[in-house]
């Protein structure tokens, strides 16, 4: 009670305060002193066991997990970076551009592969290829897709069954999503023949990849395309319900991404949680860091991941964003 | 006579001096030429990426519905990719208004393009950091007729800053190692340079001191006119020497001659005067005369000695047949005082040195024998050349006054027995004198049976 009181003495700007999250959790609680303050956009059941190590090593300090989706951690991080000692997102471009523009603290103390770090700012901690996740009862007696151009093939084949049926991200809403779409727009058309089955089937649009595999589990929906593979994963060990796909036409690999906010108020301690993130993803194995790890096979073609490079802001521009929200509009929401 | 030459500085530190200081100055230029022409170079790479980067992006403009839209090629922002990850900011506009990017790109200072696809590029500060700006610009054609779509794209310069400072210390390292390497040619130059003048200062110090022929030995070109003027002087020493000792046999022969000529005249007068008085006076006359005759040929001598003593010039010779022929000569004038010369030897004794000098001593030992030893003595002349070559004078007359023993051969030093004798006191000098240029020296003592005895060793 004591420490919540405390919080609010802290005088954190009225817009955090009344910031609503989609979860939000204290470790380490009876720590005196300020949190450390992680804005994420991941689940807190995947980030919980690698937080509750580092504070088992560092135990005079507080960590307050806040989860929001990858765009909304962009926005209510740009808004107040001061109120935040750690960043961390799936959406690659977002990270990108707010370190691009000097938000990210360095940290060059922090050794880290070339390819997997930007800047010595921005720290890539997982790979994490994007998934067509299906419903197993919707294939039953029927091939199971294995490329985008057999889902395509399957959904035409059977429209009556994947109407209403099929999900993904709403590309508008969710940072990741837009990652994912534009990197497979940039690969293959046969992204957009997709967006074009899968609107004529009434889409149905997502913003975070949870709701999807929820409603996949349920049956609500027989297939959902761009799912987080590490999302799908943990849930297909208990249920045999779906199955996680990796398309072998063209797969999209994004990296997990962790940067200091360059206004944090504890450096040391956000250092020492991007190092711990870092090393614990080395060496942690599948119960101390339920993510997938770096995959060490960066260029191999077959999981091409996505670069941490300055190309990352071409679709952030806003004519270019403008311009692909209104193809992806035309393609996905076509009579409504 | 000894000049205590002052050496001023050192040829050798001046020569190295002159170009070590030199390559250090060469390589520093060698340094900052280089890293100004990488620098260059650097910046030139940066640019042209930027360049071409905002030239793709350019060419993305389109007008559609009547506005401009820009669909940035990947690859535009692709190729500013950088091993120091580079951070890249820019600015789209259509005409003065903002389009796409970031605004405050606008803020800093850029100047605008000039015209169409011309590429201006300069350095500004933004955001803490120095940034390499390209602005370029495209006319359109649009409902509203012409416009310009501009462009600012800006990249940090981590990735240049870095590649220099690499550069500057691989200009460093290789300036140092020309450096070291022109030191260490330097010092060899230098060497070999030294060297010559070396040679020839070794050449000279090991002449005999007789040799004054010219060099004939190749020199540098440098050094030619050194060596010519060595040359001349050498033989103008040659040619001043030779006259000198001209001189000298000149000098003799015109003092002693007149005075020969004085004595026989005074000889001829003392027949025919009859006075007893007058008598004495001719006779104290024709002494003085003696005296000056015998003082004026041995102050010659003795010069004519100093001379040939400092240009020993050594020959091969028999010394019993050099002292055997001076004895021959000299057996007259030891008959006329009821002497016998007495020479003694076991075979030749080869000597290597001057004759003239030799029997110039051994005359003047002789020479005193039979000065200060009485009538019916033998005077002993011993050559022996074991262990080495030696020859004694011995008499049996009264011998070397005891106290004087030892100044005896001091310039114009006589004896107390010398009273009634005529001398100049010269003799023993000259045979010291001998005996010293020869690399030996002059022994005088007395036989135990009586008589003085000279010993020159050679
Ligand atoms: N054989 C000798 N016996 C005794 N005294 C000698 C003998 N030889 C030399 N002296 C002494 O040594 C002195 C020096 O001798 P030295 O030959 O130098 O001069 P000098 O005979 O007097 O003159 P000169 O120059 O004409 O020979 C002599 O004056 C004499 O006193
Ligand atoms: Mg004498």
């Amino acid at each position: 009670m004591r420490f919540i009181v405390a919080l609010i003495l802290w005088a954190l700007p009225q817009s955090i305060a009344a910031q609503t999250w989609e979860d939000q959790r204290l470790f380490n609680g009876g720590a005196s002193g300020q949190p450390l303050r992680i804005i994420s956009s991941t689940d807190t059941s995947l980030f919980a066991p690698i937080i509750e190590r580092y504070v088992a090593q560092f135990p005079d300090t507080a960590v307050e997990y806040l989860v929001a989706g990858t765009a909304d951690t962009d926005r209510i991080f740009r808004a107040n970076p001061e109120a935040f000692d750690v960043v961390i997102s799936s959406a690659m471009d977002l990270q990108f551009k707010a370190a691009n523009d000097g938000l990210a603290r360095q940290l060059p103390d922090i050794s880290h592969p070339s390819w997997a770090q930007w800047r010595q700012s921005l720290f890539a901690f997982t790979s994490e290829p994007a998934a067509i996740v299906i419903n197993r009862a919707a294939f039953a007696g029927h091939p199971i897709p294995r490329t985008r151009q057999e889902l395509i093939e399957a959904m035409r084949a059977r429209p009556d069954v994947f109407r209403g049926r099929v999900g993904t991200y709403d590309v508008r809403k969710s940072g990741l999503g837009y990652l994912f779409a534009t990197q497979d727009a940039r690969s293959s058309e046969t992204y957009w023949r997709l967006m074009e089955v899968m609107g004529a089937l009434d889409l149905r649009l997502y913003c975070c990849s949870g709701e999807m595999i929820n409603d996949l589990s349920d049956g609500t929906i027989a297939v959902a395309y761009n799912v987080l593979g590490s999302y799908a994963n943990a849930r297909i060990e208990s249920e045999d319900v779906i199955e996680v796909i990796f398309p072998s036409d063209f797969p999209t690999t994004m990296m997990r991404t962790a940067m200091v906010s360059a206004k944090t108020r504890r450096p040391e301690a956000a250092t020492a949680f991007i190092q711990h993130i870092i090393s614990l993803q080395y060496s942690g194995g599948r119960n101390a860091f339920p993510l997938p790890p770096l995959a060490p096979q960066i260029n191999d073609v077959e999981w091409a991941t996505i670069a941490l490079e300055p190309a990352l802001m071409t679709f952030l521009d806003r004519l270019k964003r403008r311009r692909f929200l209104a193809e992806w509009q035309d393609a996905v929401i076509q009579i409504r | 006579m000894k000049v205590d030459l002052h050496g001023s500085r050192s040829l050798r530190n001046r020569l190295m001096l002159a170009l070590i200081g030199g390559a250090a100055t060469l390589a520093l230029l060698l340094f900052f030429a280089i890293r100004n022409y990488a620098a260059q170079i650097a910046q030139h790479t940066q640019d042209t990426i930027l360049g071409a980067s905002a030239t793709s992006i350019l060419d993305a403009a389109v007008v559609w519905n009547g506005a401009v839209e820009v669909d940035i090629p990947y690859a535009s922002f692709s190729m500013l990719t950088t091993p120091m990850d580079d951070r890249v900011f820019y600015a789209i506009y259509q005409n003065d208004t903002f389009l796409s990017g970031y605004p405050e790109l606008a803020i800093a200072p850029i100047a605008a393009p000039i015209g169409d696809r011309d590429n201006r590029f300069q350095t500004i500060r933004h955001q803490g950091q120095d940034m390499r700006v390209v602005t370029a610009s495209r006319t359109m054609i649009g409902q509203d007729g012409r416009m310009q779509v501009r462009i600012a794209l800006a990249q940090t310069q981590d990735a240049l800053s870095g590649t220099l400072a690499q550069i500057s210390r691989n200009a460093a390292i290789f300036g140092t190692g020309f450096f070291a390497l022109a030191a260490l040619l330097s010092f060899w130059a230098t060497s070999t340079t030294i060297g010559q003048l070396k040679r020839l200062t070794h050449s000279v110090t090991r002449r005999g001191p007789q040799d004054l022929s010219p060099f004939k030995k190749p020199v540098p070109l440098e050094m030619l006119p050194l060596v010519r003027s060595l040359n001349s002087l050498m033989a103008r020493l040659d040619h001043s020497l030779s006259q000198s000792e001209d001189f000298i046999a000149e000098a003799a022969h015109r003092v002693r001659t007149p005075l020969a000529t004085v004595r026989s005249y005074a000889e001829a007068t003392l027949q025919r005067v009859d006075k007893k008085e007058n008598r004495d006076a001719m006779r104290a006359m024709m002494r003085a005369i003696d005296e000056s005759s015998r003082a004026a040929g041995q102050l010659l001598d003795h010069a004519m000695i100093t001379f040939r003593a400092d240009h020993l010039e050594r020959q091969d010779i028999d010394l019993v047949g050099l002292v055997d022929e001076l004895v021959l000569r000299l057996t007259p004038i030891a008959e006329m005082k009821d002497l016998t010369l007495q020479l003694k030897s076991e075979g030749a004794v080869h000597y290597s040195g001057d004759p003239i000098l030799i029997q110039n001593a051994v005359r003047n030992l002789i020479d005193n024998a039979l000065k200060y030893s009485p009538a019916d003595g033998v005077v002993t002349i011993h050559v022996s050349g074991d262990p080495r070559p030696k020859i004694s004078v011995c008499d049996n007359g009264k011998g070397f006054p005891k106290d004087e023993v030892g100044a005896l051969p001091t310039r114009f030093k006589r004896g107390s027995n010398s009273e009634g004798t005529i001398g100049s006191g010269l003799g023993l000098t000259i045979a010291m004198d001998v005996a010293t240029a020869h690399g030996g020296n002059l022994q005088l003592s007395n036989q135990e049976k009586g008589g003085a005895c000279a010993l020159l060793l050679l």
